[in-house]
């Protein structure tokens, strides 16, 4: 199983569609893909909608990227994450440090009433 | 400053000096043992005393053959150590073993076998059962495979509660069984994701310490019986047969068949310390999964069976354990291995505690003599990094060493009292004489524990051995069969009493005095001096239906059905009160023992005894009533438990109290629920606080106190 990312601008931030298995093979690329976008600055969304399996090493290769974010001032949501990597994430306690879609959309409801 | 982050530290290690089998490798570091991530590589350590000669096998994950064996050079031995770095490893799609090939002399005690591939006695992670359950491929090379580990948990804010040990609530439970039953309603039942999501409900019993059975890797499949009557298969339920000591279990975890079952366990320890809960694990160092000559080769055998076993002079195994093998404990090489292994769940998974299984093992010499000053235990006791967990021990093995009392505790130590659940368990049922032994227990046994303070005695009445609380009223024997052993299995002595029938029955009266019974035995547990321990269920009246060793039951029988929350909901709430209860109450958690001195706020003693009349127990053989009274250090209030095992009523003339102080009702298990039990401080002031009629076969709580201001 390969991995493939596709990076797309717009006004408000920069969206990376990832595509895949996020294991030990594949984190080094998507970290490659990753840190960059980070210091960039601009907000981040990681869509995971077609990636269906991340394996520890990916899971640590998210939250790596999430702490140079955190370091840098940048905000990353996850967007899209299926049920099974949503639960493994929660089981090993990656899924607090993140920030998902569904997550920011329920937190922007209020505002719009 | 991000470019200063990205920096890497420049190392001439980081590189290989010598091919082996097509791999980059150099010289290993000896220590630390197992497998560690290194720059560039994974450095790999291993001891055997005696091999000739050592092969690291490499397999790609869940492959049936192995990818590549590597011979250690022989340069790369320092000592009895082999160790390794090797290059270019992708250490989260492989799993490794050894081969060890030695001398094969049993009779000198060395049992090394170069087909057999061995798991690392250090390995972090196991692969090979890694869901519970699933049949194994057992012509499978290598069945148990150890697996790289990184140790890189973000722990956050996670720091070790450290609870005074007497004001620990345990709570003993099984990972599996905890949540198994469908009933529970948890994402992953069985599952420590699935504990996880029970938290609230161990946080509202009250409960601030739980006890694992178990979760060192097992293999749950090592059971080649089945129900007699069922035809069910039967498995290693409990998990008493280590496979191996550094590994968490994979078939605990939902994410087991993704290898990350330790992040999944840190995950669970993390929020039980945020919820205010300390982990203690149960730990069997006693014996292994090898069993006897007859028994497999996983680790110890081929790596060095002379110095991890304890054996006979014609090379047999010692069994003090009933297993078959027993632990070699206090060789140096094994003492330190012990040491480095709870060192590691200490570090690295924040345990906060030990219960050690067989524990008098621990204290025995290589041949098996009891040792009067025992190395393992006194390392343990003052080791630095286990210097604020708990250390547990079950102060008895099969070999008929019975240390309860005895036990070298180095100021240290706790004891599972098997004396104060033998003394209640008598008391509760009407045995004759008992009361001078119950009043010995409840002070936190003194004649077991002197100098060492309450801490020293783990109050309990059941256990994962027995029977549950439920049974232990229900049932007069035990009943075993569906164990596949004709009922011979289990203690024979469990001093319960049915209460009139064997079993369920329809009988109301039956059943209430078992319902009653079972508020006596929790009111005496958690009125008592020393560390009261529950076991998981016992609150809502979880029943194996009398069997007392549901080791190999995967099934009703062993697993908490959460419909009973519901069913038993009066039980949950008298349970609940009295943790609470024994949270407000100083005075039940005091660390000395009670010495009978005087308190001057109060002018009563810190304790005393009463009978029908006040200051007079009786301690005459036929007497099955005992009234304790306490009194705090300071301005606290009195607590009076009164205890009638008797079938008759009693008109109890209770202490007068000083000052402003009058007696209230905290609870009476002789009173139809929600009167059975109040919330500490809504007590019931008495009409006459001179007495107090308690009923046949009852426990009564009062707290002598200022009433409360509406009512003076």
């Amino acid at each position: 199983m390969t991995l493939s990312v596709k990076e797309r601008r717009n006004k408000t931030g920069t969206v990376l569609v990832v595509t895949g298995e996020i294991n030990s093979e594949t984190s080094g690329s998507l970290l490659q893909s990753l840190l960059p976008l980070v210091r960039e600055g601009r907000p981040l969304r990681i869509d995971l909608t077609a990636v269906t399996y991340v394996s520890s090493a990916g899971l640590r290769t998210l939250l790596v990227v999430y702490r140079e974010a955190q370091h840098a001032g940048v905000a990353v949501t996850l967007h899209g994450v299926s049920e099974e990597v949503r639960f493994v994430m929660s089981a090993t306690g990656f899924l607090d440090f993140f920030e998902t879609g569904e997550a920011a959309a329920a937190a922007r409801k209020p505002a719009v009433r | 400053m991000s470019e200063s982050r990205s920096e890497q530290v420049l190392r001439v290690d980081a590189y290989p000096t010598h091919e082996v089998s097509g791999y980059g490798v150099r010289a290993g570091k000896p220590f630390p043992f197992g497998a560690n991530v290194v720059p560039g590589g994974v450095n790999f350590s291993v001891f055997s005393d005696q091999a000739t000669s050592m092969s690291l096998v490499l397999f790609k994950r869940g492959a049936p053959e192995p990818m590549a064996e590597l011979d250690f050079p022989q340069e790369f031995r320092t000592g009895s150590v082999f160790s390794m770095t090797v290059f270019g490893l992708d250490h989260e799609n492989i799993e490794y073993g050894y081969r060890a090939d030695g001398p094969f002399d049993p009779v000198t005690g060395h049992r090394f076998d170069a087909r057999q591939i061995l798991s690392d006695p250090y390995a972090r992670l196991i692969s090979g059962r890694d869901v519970w359950g699933v049949e194994p491929d057992r012509d499978r090379a290598y069945q148990y495979r150890s697996r790289v580990c990184l140790q890189d948990f973000d722990w956050g804010d996670d720091t070790p509660l450290q609870i005074p040990a007497t004001d620990l609530v345990v709570y003993e439970t099984h990972v599996r069984g905890f949540t198994r039953h469908p009933s529970s309603g948890v994402t992953a039942p069985g599952t420590f994701a699935g504990l996880r999501e029970k938290i609230p409900y161990l946080k509202e019993l009250g409960v601030n310490c739980i006890e694992l059975l178990p979760v060192f890797e097992f293999d749950e499949s090592d059971n080649p019986r089945s129900n007699p009557e069922t035809g069910e298969k039967l498995f290693d339920y409990w998990g008493y047969n280590t496979v191996s000591f550094f590994a968490p279990k994979a078939g605990y975890a939902a994410t087991g068949r993704y290898g990350m079952q330790g992040d999944e366990f840190r995950t669970l320890i993390k929020d039980l310390h945020a919820a205010g809960i300390e982990v203690i694990l149960d730990v069997v160092f006693n014996h292994t999964a090898e069993g006897n000559e007859f028994g497999p080769t996983i680790s110890f055998k081929g790596l060095d069976n002379a110095t991890y076993y304890m054996l006979t002079p014609e090379g047999y195994y010692f069994n003090f354990s009933g297993t078959g093998n027993t632990v070699n404990c206090n060789h140096p090489v094994v003492r330190n291995y012990v040491l480095d292994c709870l060192r590691h769940w200490v570090a690295d998974y924040h345990i906060d505690g030990f219960r050690f299984d067989l524990a008098a093992i621990l204290g025995r010499d290589l041949d098996g003599t009891p040792l009067p000053n025992p190395p393992l235990l006194e390392l343990l006791a003052y080791d630095p990094v286990l210097r604020h967990t708990k250390l547990i021990a079950e102060a008895w093995d099969a070999g008929g060493l019975y240390e309860v009392g005895n036990f070298p505790a180095y100021g240290r130590w706790a004891e599972w009292n098997g004396k104060y659940r033998d003394t209640v368990r008598s008391f509760l049922k009407g045995d004759p004489g008992v009361t001078g032994e119950l009043a010995t227990r409840i002070a936190g046994s003194p004649d077991l524990y002197a100098g060492r303070g309450t801490a020293a005695s783990v109050n309990f009445l059941t256990a994962h051995d027995g029977f549950t609380l439920a049974d232990l009223v229900s049932y007069n024997e035990k009943h075993n069969e569906a164990n596949g052993e004709y009922n011979n299995d289990g203690g024979n002595d469990n001093a319960s009493w049915n209460c009139g029938a064997e079993g369920p029955t329809d009988d109301p009266e039956v059943n209430a005095l078992r319902l009653r019974q079972m508020k006596n035995a929790l009111a005496i547990l958690f009125t008592s001096q020393g560390i009261p321990m529950l076991l998981a269920g016992d609150e809502v009246g979880r029943t194996q239906q009398g069997n007392n060793n549901t080791y190999c039951q995967d099934n009703e029988l062993s697993w908490f059905d959460w419909n009973q929350v519901d069913d038993n909901a009066e039980l949950l709430r008298f349970a609940r009160q009295l943790i609470a209860f024994r949270k407000h109450h100083r005075e039940l958690r005091s660390t000395a023992h009670p010495t009978g001195q005087v308190r001057d706020h109060v002018g009563l003693p810190d304790i005393s005894w009463h009978g029908e009349r006040a200051w007079q127990p009786d301690w005459s053989p036929d007497s099955r009533l005992l009234a304790v009274a306490r009194c705090g250090p300071a301005d606290d209030d009195v607590v009076y438990v009164a205890m009638n095992a008797h079938w008759e009523p009693h008109d109890l003339e209770l202490p007068a109290l000083p000052g402003h102080r009058s007696w209230h009702l905290f609870a009476d298990t002789g009173a139809t629920a929600p009167h059975d039990i109040r919330s500490p401080g809504g007590e019931a002031e008495l009409e006459n606080s001179g007495k107090y009629l308690i009923g046949p076969r009852s426990v009564v709580i009062l707290v002598g106190r200022a009433p409360d201001p509406e009512t003076s």
